[in-house]
């Protein structure tokens, strides 16, 4: 079992011929991800690798391959454009990989995709995969195995860091989810977890988070309030000094909002096991599991 | 971005909003010149990107023009929490009869900007906040239809019990949203906003903060940015597109992704070490930003060490290698380095990297106190 995408995910890939979408786009197809469909505009009728029909819009793609989930490669001034035009074409899971998409047009497409009762992943993320199921995304699927434990992070490749440390240790995982750094994104931790919770696959949960904003400290309520199964965190940037932006636009801290301290207090405080480094999260895990 | 009052009042101006008369000078001489032109009483104010520049000595009122070119005198070259006063702005001195607060932040929460008015404006509005927190309205804006006549009267009457403060306030509100829409803002606010003794609205002071997301198709804003203002190693990293921020330590760290990059400086600090700066090289692929972030680590005497840590997504780690052997070569290094990668093309970059001479482990602890016992000189770790 896994959340968000499994076996009968159908994926079209919007910005398939692009240089990271046709790369990315083999990965997939390699891992076993069944991508049914591409979009690139003026390459409609062609074909990507021989196998997977190119349309020119997503309306054209859903319409003849059925896909239900979409992953967006595009540049980000076309990025709200791309993921507005997948919620409007039907698709019900939309995952926005374009890093630099402008904060206020996701004001705009956040209202847009849940006013469409879609789901929205991203953007500025590495999308998400089940391991043996299916891989929608970035993840290098070779550093994933299946197995008990759900993992939620809002970086990329500190994702791939601790869910690479899981694996080396034989831990393997039900779905790994990178929500992205972004201040507007469409999916949040609480959203994940609750995910988590209900899938019966999952039997513990790694969540990493950052400094800035109050979405770990909300998240660690939400555990408190509504979870039964063991959750273990990460606060990266402890050694971030106060008020500077470090990359995230999520990644700013100033006066006592969002400090690291404050995250992993929250934690703390919600029963939540706290990794001090990323390798932490092996021994912590694995106590959990027994 | 941070732009200065002076440009964010330009904004405003344009878009038809009340800002009292005013000019920027870069010599004391010029601010003379602004202050005999406006011909009454001016406020000389330092242009800096940092908050608490009135108590810092960075704002005064000069009666006559000879006073204002004192004033500037004093405040040009100054320093300001540790940046240099290169700019100020004379603009006219206002009577005051009450102050108000006005701001758009772009908010999280509700993943919507966010109008937060308050009548008890001139002071920090945070402390405001906290203390007496019904003094704010707050009212989340949808950007698919814009702010509504009826919102900005809303706002303009929690600020303004009488009828035409508080349409004069509406207008005031519709052209700050318009400015913070236009200019591609996450923050943007005006305090005060001032009503005079005659009954007059006018904006004070304005601030605006531009999502560097935005610039690419704004470049007129982008051309705003004023580099004397920031650090200059930070300056390099952007043009290269890089984000890095100078620390005080001495491990130099390199690494992929803003989440991993922090990750990696607090195991730094872990083991015993102080990193010497946060790198990020971003998402894509490209030889010649590492090339660029080597440039820029080694320019920093304080580093004793550097530390690569890559883990491969859509970062292709050969190209992280063949950027380390272009860099390496055109400047050979004169600090021991260490590198760490793993992930998408790892076995190419590995063959790279030995070809070269470089050895390279695909375990971040490992690697992390390697580092610091090099930048230490064994003491750490």
């Amino acid at each position: 079992m896994s959340i968000f995408i499994g076996k009968d995910t159908t994926l079209v890939v919007q910005g398939i011929t692009g240089r990271d979408g046709s790369f990315h786009s083999k990965q997939m197809i390699e891992y076993g991800t069944r991508v049914v469909a591409g979009v690139t505009p003026g390459k409609g009728g062609q074909t990507f690798e021989g196998t997977v029909p190119i349309f020119n819009t997503v309306a054209d793609a859903v319409a003849s391959s059925g896909a239900n989930t979409s992953v967006i490669y595009v540049p980000p001034m076309y990025a709200a454009d791309a993921i507005i035009e997948a919620a409007d074409a039907g698709i019900q899971f939309i995952v926005a990989i374009t890093e630099g998409v402008p904060v206020l047009d996701m004001t705009r497409v956040y209202a847009f995709v849940k006013d469409k009762g879609a789901r929205l992943l991203g953007p500025n993320c590495p999308g998400l995969i089940s391991p043996g199921e299916s891989k929608v995304g970035i993840i290098p699927g070779s550093i994933c195995a299946p197995g008990p434990v759900g993992v939620v992070s809002r970086s990329g490749t500190l994702t791939y860091e601790i869910v690479y440390q899981l694996t080396r240790a034989g831990i393997g995982q039900t779905t790994c989810v990178g929500i992205g750094g972004d201040p507007i994104n469409g999916t949040n931790f609480i959203d994940a977890l609750a995910a988590f919770e209900a899938d019966p696959a999952t039997r513990a949960v790694c969540m990493m988070g950052e400094i800035g904003g109050t979405d770990e400290q909300e998240a660690a309520q939400f555990v408190k309030d509504h979870m039964t199964k063991p959750v273990v965190g990460f606060i990266a940037g402890q050694t971030a000094p106060p008020g500077r932006r470090m990359g995230h636009a999520g990644a700013i801290i100033s006066g006592s909002a969002g400090t690291a301290a404050e995250k992993i207090q929250a934690f703390e405080d919600a029963g939540i096991g706290v990794a001090r480094r990323p390798i932490d999260f092996v021994d912590l895990i694995k106590a959990r599991l027994r | 971005m941070n732009i200065h009052e002076y440009q964010a009042k330009e904004i405003l101006r344009g878009l038809g909003a009340p800002i009292p008369p005013g000019e920027v000078a870069t010599t004391s001489a010029e601010a003379e010149a602004i202050a005999s032109r406006i011909g009454k009483p001016v406020v000389v104010k330092a242009q800096v990107h940092v908050g608490g520049r009135g108590k810092a000595g960075g704002v005064k009122l000069a009666k006559t023009p000879a006073e204002a070119r004192e004033r500037a005198d004093a405040i040009l070259g100054m320093q300001i929490k540790g940046l240099t006063v290169e700019k100020v702005l004379v603009t006219e001195a206002a009577d005051i009869a009450s102050e108000a607060y006005v701001g758009i932040i772009l908010d999280r929460a509700s993943k919507k900007p966010v109008f937060m008015v308050s009548p008890a404006g001139g002071i920090d509005i945070e402390e405001v906040a906290a203390t007496t927190p019904e003094k704010i309205l707050k009212l989340p804006i949808d950007t698919r239809y814009g702010l509504q006549p009826y919102q900005a009267m809303r706002l303009g009457f929690f600020l303004y019990d009488d009828l035409a403060k508080a349409r004069a306030a509406s207008k005031i509100m519709q052209q700050l949203y318009t400015a913070f829409m236009q200019s591609g803002c996450s923050l943007a606010e005006i305090n005060p906003l001032v009503v005079t003794p005659a009954g007059e609205l006018i904006a004070v002071d304005g601030k605006m903060v531009i999502d560097d997301n935005e610039l690419d198709r704004r470049p007129a804003v982008a051309a705003m940015r004023d580099e004397s203002a920031e650090e200059p190693s930070e300056v390099l990293a952007r043009n290269a597109s890089l984000t890095f921020i100078k620390l005080d330590g001495n491990v130099g760290c390199v690494v992929n992704g803003a989440g991993l990059a922090m990750a990696t400086m607090d195991l730094v600090k872990y083991y015993g070490g102080d990193p010497a700066n946060f790198l990020d090289i971003g998402g894509s692929s490209n030889p010649e930003k590492v090339v660029s972030a080597l440039q820029i680590i080694t320019a920093d005497p304080n580093v004793k060490a550097i530390l690569f840590n890559i883990f491969g997504g859509i970062t292709r780690t050969d190209d992280v290698a063949n950027g380390i052997v272009t860099a390496t070569k055109k400047n050979p290094l004169k600090v021991p380095i260490v590198i760490r990668l793993t992930g998408t093309n790892e076995e190419i970059a590995m063959k790279i990297l030995t070809e070269n001479g470089f050895s390279a482990s695909s375990d971040m602890d490992e690697a992390v106190k390697k580092a610091v016992a090099l930048a230490t000189g064994g003491k750490a770790a």
